[in-house]
């Protein structure tokens, strides 16, 4: 019975804290839920200028592959951006109630994951601009995506918000890391036009594997095993870094926020 | 029954601050000796127990190590070393507007808070009710808490936190906010959970209010509890300091 209680209490707390970052993340803008796909279209608009107009990259459905790399990038950077000044943002609260606090990780990547659900429909828009239908198989392989990239953001967030309580450069230098995963991950960019010799790169860059997993499957409705195996793989590892790590430290927070 | 036992518990915090980058570089070894070297006192060997049924007032002066006690008590902080031991569940009142979000409504805080707090929706949505009714906020329950004034931010926080129903309920230093009536509901609230038999830590410097309320008083200074027993030999101690 108790077991049974405190499930659906970790249900309710996690539904309710999910339910407000989704509120009040546009609650005082006119044009609200239209933010969180207005940015991914307006920076593939600049960069379809900059690549397809100016400097003619070669590669067909250049448009869809943009933003089907930039909506899932956009799910990634947002929750880690925020994840980093996630405890202290929330101090107040941690100072006084003994809550999980890793369910604040957990509601604000679902939240980041709501808005990328919304953009999928914008991306099958695309689609049918080039004639193209989304396959069934992605009832399946939708769903797997999600679980993967949910749970390599969650952990991500969680350890970029648990270092940055000990050591605050965090913040700024998860902002510079970002800009310089974003460009290194081949998301303006075709995989054919990276030089063999780097390779290596699309396997080092944890961001990679996954943003290829999402571009392969909307772009030719497949499931990229290769690089969705390797994105699995990422995806445990940090979970298993920053459950540690959060296991370790999550007595210390209300002393430091 | 022994709600709150206090084992010579000792509470440290470390301090992280870096001294910058040069510093950190040019003597990394010196430096993390210093952060563990860098540490302030809180508490030192604190031994009291609160039982059911007692309404207890912390008393002490400002960095005395109150509030530490109270972190302690609602297990957001670990003791550096001793045994604090918690039977039941705590609800902590929370300082003005803690918890809640500036731009939700009223009743929409109320859910948001009661969770954090430790109810499941469905106890708060039977309770909201009575939470708004003693709140008295009336119309402004549907706008968002941005607009409220202080007193109200208090008493919607006091309302929620005594409804959910703790066997501890932790006051630090907010009742003084809200005006006569509303003072005068609270402790009428405050009685009434003593005679259900719990529990209520009170932290105040307003020596009046704590003589007011409560049995028993713990006086904290310089990190040590100096006296820990009955109301009135505790203000005579705590008015010669």
């Amino acid at each position: 019975m108790i077991m049974r209680d405190s499930w659906i209490y970790y249900r309710d707390l996690l539904s309710e804290l999910t339910k407000k970052e989704i509120k009040v993340r546009y609650k005082n803008s006119y044009l609200g839920y239209l933010w969180s796909i207005a940015n991914p279209l307006f920076l593939a608009l600049i960069f379809y200028f900059v690549f397809k107009v100016v400097t003619k990259v070669q590669m067909e459905k250049y448009t869809l592959y943009l933003i089907s790399g930039l909506f899932i990038w956009q799910w990634i950077s947002n929750s880690i951006m925020i994840g980093s000044n996630l405890y202290i943002s929330n101090s107040s609260l941690i100072k006084k109630v003994n809550f999980p606090r890793n369910f604040l990780a957990i509601s604000l990547t679902i939240s980041e994951g709501f808005n990328f659900l919304l953009s999928i429909p914008v991306i099958i828009f695309f689609m049918l601009i080039y004639s193209e239908y989304p396959s069934w198989n992605w009832l399946i392989f939708i769903p797997i995506l999600l679980a993967i990239s949910f749970l390599f953001i969650y952990s991500l967030t969680l350890l970029v918000a648990t270092i940055n309580l000990f050591f605050r450069d965090m913040e700024r230098l998860v902002g510079l890391l970002l800009t310089f995963l974003f460009y290194l991950t081949p998301i303006i960019y075709p995989i054919s036009m990276v030089p063999d010799k780097y390779r290596v790169l699309l396997y080092l860059d944890p961001f990679a594997p996954l943003v290829i997993s999402w571009q392969t499957l909307f772009l030719h409705s497949q499931l990229n095993i290769k690089f969705f195996v390797i994105s699995t793989v990422y995806g445990l590892f940090f979970l298993f870094l920053s459950t540690y790590i959060y296991n370790k430290l999550k007595y210390k927070f209300a002393e430091l926020v | 029954m022994i709600r709150v036992e206090f084992k010579s518990v000792t509470k440290y915090y470390t301090l992280l601050n870096t001294g910058g980058i040069k510093n950190f570089l040019f003597n990394l070894f010196k430096h993390i000796k210093s952060i563990k070297e860098n540490r302030i006192l809180a508490l030192k060997d604190i031994n009291f127990t609160i039982k059911d049924k007692d309404i207890v007032g912390i008393v002490g002066k400002n960095g005395a190590g109150k509030s530490t006690t109270l972190g302690l008590i609602a297990q957001v902080l670990k003791p550096t070393s001793g045994d604090v031991i918690v039977n039941g569940k705590v609800a902590p009142l929370l300082e003005l507007g803690a918890g809640f979000h500036a731009d939700l409504t009223g009743r929409e805080n109320i859910i948001l808070n009661g969770i954090l707090l430790g109810m499941t929706k469905r106890e708060i949505l039977s309770k909201i009710d009575s939470i708004i009714e003693f709140s008295q906020l009336d119309d402004f329950i549907e706008q968002p808490i941005r607009i409220y004034s202080s007193g109200m931010l208090s008493r919607l926080g006091f309302a929620v936190a005594v409804h959910t129903n703790p066997d501890i309920l932790l006051i630090d230093e907010v009742l003084s906010v809200g005006d006569s009536k509303f003072q005068a509901k609270s402790k009428e609230k405050i009685y009434e959970f003593k005679e259900k038999g719990k529990t209520i830590v009170f932290v105040s410097h307003d020596i009046g209010l704590v003589k007011e309320l409560c049995n028993k008083v713990i006086i904290i200074d310089n990190h040590k509890v100096i006296y820990s027993g009955a109301i009135d030999k505790g203000v005579e101690i705590y008015e010669k300091l």
